[in-house]
């Protein structure tokens, strides 16, 4: 039985289970439902949890543990000089044999004897069943594919068996652990606090995924290429991936990508600080509140457009715009109609950037300016200062670290945005300061390097994961600092 | 002036010079104030419109698509010449139906059938897809072979522009996808009211294509529904639990503290990066199949479960103490308080947070890109392990292609993506209306 078949049956059994129990209960309480500690459908729970968690984990483990153990007994059986061949040909051996034995449960049993036989043609017979082999299959191979699938089998029956015996084992002792004073409700709370904890883990699990993973692919990476070459390299030349060619590796320097997220980060910061940071004010201090209802929402919308929409937009109309307006500006002022802005710019992937960040500064600081006391304004209203002058100079200074910590937080998405830089900024890294010409982000590169073929063992791939743990640690400590600064000054005037 | 303690009258003076306090100064910098923040949000909003048109004006058409009637001889000379098709069944799938198509333009037109120009440039004005469309009919219906048929073909993609009106005819006619010669086939057709706009159903049903009239987003929207389905099958429940465990249950610790920066600053994490994990740990390590929407499903889970569980935690946050007193002094376990009461009357709060997570999730991109979504699927995917790819992702897929008649494509789809968004937006917004409650 395949796992997911057995993973019904548990259920199947787990209903069963809980119906029995919660039978059982019934006729153990009798009219007299007062006497049971709970009620009786704790008791079909405590049934249920008992017939289907164990089973589950044994499940789970059996699944993640067995092929290696039968793949291991299985290499022992190879001939001496594949076992004393290097561990990346010895993988790729297993492969064509992994492939084979998957290869012979799909063909007839006619067509799979004459390949045991060793008659038939193993590559055509299996690619016509649509399994390619990697490589031309050795004699030893057809025993070892043979004897996998003989000890999968075996498996996968041991697994059934143990499984549905530990879940109807479960079964028959809850059922029998029934009794008027079982505390079956506290004991199934606990089962259920348990998943609750265990669920809230997820997100400690995702941190240390996220870390784990990157730091593992990335020093493989750097194991490759030095470290200060790729942190200190002022060239991004990563050349195309080389299977086995050790000297086609290409110069990974980081500084031009940072340079140009910095940049283009910075453009976007322009234009989206003082646009959402006036709408904040006027929509906090001046606007009635019919505006308000209609404009709030409006900008918010900005924020639920996905940042493809605005890649689109950025490639096909606010780059051709600023193409052809710079040509006419250049036509009018020189003669000359030569467009001196790009289609794909800083400015370009800037500004569109700055224009989707617009909302987040604007209902970030809207948030905190609404939080500053009445008080404060009233007071400075009543000594004789205008509304404008009260947002100045007393309602800013007394917002600041809020502000500070929203802009942080927007410049930290401004650094890993990805779908309007990949359609506006360009692909070429270079380090200049000409805002109208088009630089490349850490973000355009990540992308760039891993779609296509992947090889995990390349260069040229796994960069991409440096580049990730680059970007995860810069987007990470603005994130931190955003967050100290809203929480050492959020308290001052609750 | 200084002294008024004198009992006479007040001497009377010129009036005191108003000291200038620069009161119009500062009236007019609190002018200028207020119009930089109208002018602010006049920019946002400004640019809210110009967008929304931009994909508007350049999508709409998208949804019409330029067909041609033509009656089609299915000539027995060309199907099948040596009349093998009783024996051979790849005949009729093999069979040269692009030639039927052409020929019978040729004869509507009146083209001479041995001007081999001529007919160069009618075959390219007939979509590729009409290849299957005319082996589908033939093997539907063998006997077809040797009538004539009046057959709607999809008219090729410089054809649905020019006819659209799309193609700048100021241009050299040898810098055009489009000639003179075709142009003035188009207006004889238009004319014979052969050619006609009708409603594209393609675009919603069709796989990747190279073709643009050809192409749809059918794939694609399986591929992100599937997505979408396991995200809400897993997000969900785990948000809830999560949310659950740290609101009632979790003690004040360091470790509390933990997961919830933790959580916090999982929300901030650039999206790309979850892509990195999933391409790492999800195919390299796990092994599961590139291009997959299982995949992409499991990335877009745990980009989504901050957002729900911060949202699930305000909600909960929301329900007042005093339910959870009465419940608790009625006798109820904690347990029971929180599922019984709590739970159910948080659950408005709880789903619209889930439904924008899912938006949120539904227009993303950068993250599919790396797990492989980025790949020509033309066949529907059965199961969520079969390679699909999905609607942000054909959208970048198409914003990249050069075809004139692909930025139509692309807008038509940011349309749909654009329509879903707002659907399950508004969802949010009535679920919030009508199913909240204040205490």
């Amino acid at each position: 039985m395949s796992g997911s078949v057995l993973l019904l049956c548990l259920l199947v059994i787990g209903v069963v289970a809980y119906w029995l129990g919660r039978m059982r209960a019934n006729a153990l309480a009798g009219a007299k439902l007062s006497s049971m500690h709970s009620r009786s459908s704790y008791h079909g729970g405590y049934t249920f949890v008992w017939s289907v968690l164990p089973a589950l984990l044994l499940l789970a483990v059996w699944v993640s543990v067995s092929p290696t153990i039968v793949e291991t007994t299985v290499a022992r059986s190879f001939p001496q000089e594949v076992l004393t061949a290097a561990q990346s040909a010895q993988n790729l051996e297993f492969g064509i044999i992994r492939s084979i034995a998957r290869g012979l449960t799909l063909l007839s049993s006619s067509d799979a004897a004459t390949l045991v036989n060793g008659t038939g043609d193993v590559r055509a017979l299996l690619s016509a069943k649509g399994v390619p082999l990697a490589g031309d299959p050795k004699p030893y191979m057809m025993t070892a594919a043979l004897e996998l699938n003989r000890l999968t089998a075996i498996s996968q029956w041991l697994m059934t068996v143990a499984v549905i015996a530990l879940s109807l084992g479960g079964l028959f002792f809850s059922l029998k652990a029934i009794a008027p004073k079982l505390r079956a409700r506290n004991r199934v709370e606990r089962v259920i606090l348990g998943s609750l904890i265990a669920a809230s883990s997820v997100a400690i699990l995702t941190t240390i995924g996220i870390i784990a993973s990157m730091l593992g692919e990335a020093s493989h990476f750097f194991s490759m290429v030095p470290a200060h070459e790729f942190f200190f390299g002022t060239v991004w030349d990563p050349r195309f991936a080389a299977a086995g060619a050790g000297n086609s590796e290409g110069q990974f320097g980081l500084i031009p990508l940072l340079l140009g997220t910095l940049y283009i980060g910075l453009v976007a910061m322009l234009v989206a600080v003082p646009v959402g940071l006036f709408s904040a004010i006027y929509m906090a201090e001046y606007a009635s509140p019919r505006l308000r209802a209609f404009a709030k929402p409006m900008l918010e919308v900005l924020a639920g457009i996905p940042t493809i929409v605005y890649g689109f937009f950025a490639m096909i109309t606010v780059g051709p715009f600023l193409r052809d307006i710079s040509a006419q500006i250049n036509g009018i002022a020189t003669g000359n109609f030569q467009n001196f802005i790009q289609a794909q710019s800083v400015l370009t992937a800037g500004f569109v950037m700055g224009i989707m960040l617009i909302p987040y500064v604007s209902s970030l600081s809207d948030d905190i300016i609404t939080a500053v006391p009445r008080a404060l304004r009233d007071g400075s209203l009543g000594l004789g200062a205008t509304r404008s002058e009260t947002v100045k100079k007393v309602i800013l200074p007394a917002a600041l670290p809020g502000i500070v910590g929203a802009l942080l937080m927007t410049a930290s998405r401004a650094v890993g945005e990805t779908m309007i830089v990949v359609l506006a900024a360009g692909v070429a890294a270079r380090i200049q300061i000409n805002p109208f010409e088009p630089m490349t982000t850490v973000t355009v590169k990540i992308v760039n390097q891993l779609t296509g073929d992947l090889e995990f063992t390349s260069p040229q791939t796994l960069v991409a994961f440096a580049l990730g743990i680059t970007l995860f640690a810069l987007t990470l400590c603005l994130n931190i600092y955003a967050l100290y600064i809203v929480r050492k000054y959020r308290e001052q005037y609750e | 002036m200084t002294d008024f303690t004198a009992n006479g009258p007040l001497p009377v003076t010129a009036s005191p010079v108003r000291r200038d306090i620069g009161i119009k100064r500062r009236y007019a910098a609190e002018r200028r104030f207020r119009l930089y923040g109208i002018l602010a949000i006049g920019f946002g909003l400004l640019f809210l419109a110009l967008l929304i048109w931009s994909v508007v004006s350049k999508g709409y058409t998208a949804f019409q698509q330029t067909e041609i009637s033509i009656p089609v001889e299915f000539s027995e000379k060309v199907i099948d010449p040596q009349n093998k098709r009783a024996t051979d069944p790849n005949v009729l799938m093999m069979a040269n139906y692009p030639v039927l198509a052409r020929d019978a333009l040729a004869k509507e037109l009146g083209v001479d059938l041995s001007d081999r120009v001529a007919l160069k440039e009618l075959n390219t004005m007939i979509s590729n897809s009409v290849r299957v469309q005319l082996r589908d009919i033939v093997l539907r219906d063998p006997s077809v072979i040797g009538k004539t048929v009046t057959v709607r073909v999809l008219a090729e993609g410089n054809v649905d522009s020019a006819f659209k009106g799309q193609i700048d005819l100021s241009v050299p006619e040898k810098d055009r996808k489009i000639n003179d010669r075709q142009l003035g086939w188009i207006h004889q057709l238009a004319e014979k009211g052969d050619l006609v706009k009708a409603f594209n159903t393609g675009i919603f049903v069709n796989g990747a294509s190279s073709r643009p009239e050809a192409a749809g987003v059918g794939v694609a929207l399986i591929g992100s529904f599937y997505m979408m389905l396991i995200v809400l099958v897993l997000a969900l429940p785990i948000g809830v639990a999560a949310s659950i465990y740290l609101e009632e249950f979790a003690p004040k610790n360091r470790l509390t503290d933990l997961i919830e920066v933790n959580i916090n600053n999982l929300a901030a994490v650039p999206s790309i990066v979850y892509g990195l994990l999933g391409l790492a740990v999800f195919i390299n390590f796990a092994g599961l199949p590139r291009s997959a929407s299982v995949v992409g499903g499991l990335v877009l889970t745990l980009m989504t479960l901050p957002t729900i569980i911060i949202a699930t935690r305000a909600a909960l946050k929301a329900v007042p103490p005093s339910i959870r007193a009465a419940a608790l002094g009625l006798g109820a376990s904690k347990m029971q308080t929180i599922f019984h009461h709590v739970l159910p009357l948080a659950m408005p709060g709880i789903l619209t947070g889930t439904i924008i997570g899912l938006a949120h999730a539904l227009g993303e991109t950068a993250p599919l890109l790396l797990i492989g979504m980025v790949a020509f699927v033309a066949d529907y995917p059965g199961t969520p392990l079969q390679p699909a790819t999905a609607l942000p992702v054909q959208i970048y897929m198409w914003a990249n292609e050069a075809e004139r008649a692909f930025v139509e494509r692309t807008s038509g789809a940011i349309i749909i993506l654009l329509l879903f968004l707002l659907a399950m937006n508004i969802g949010a917004v009535i679920l919030r209306r009508r199913f909240e409650r204040r205490w």
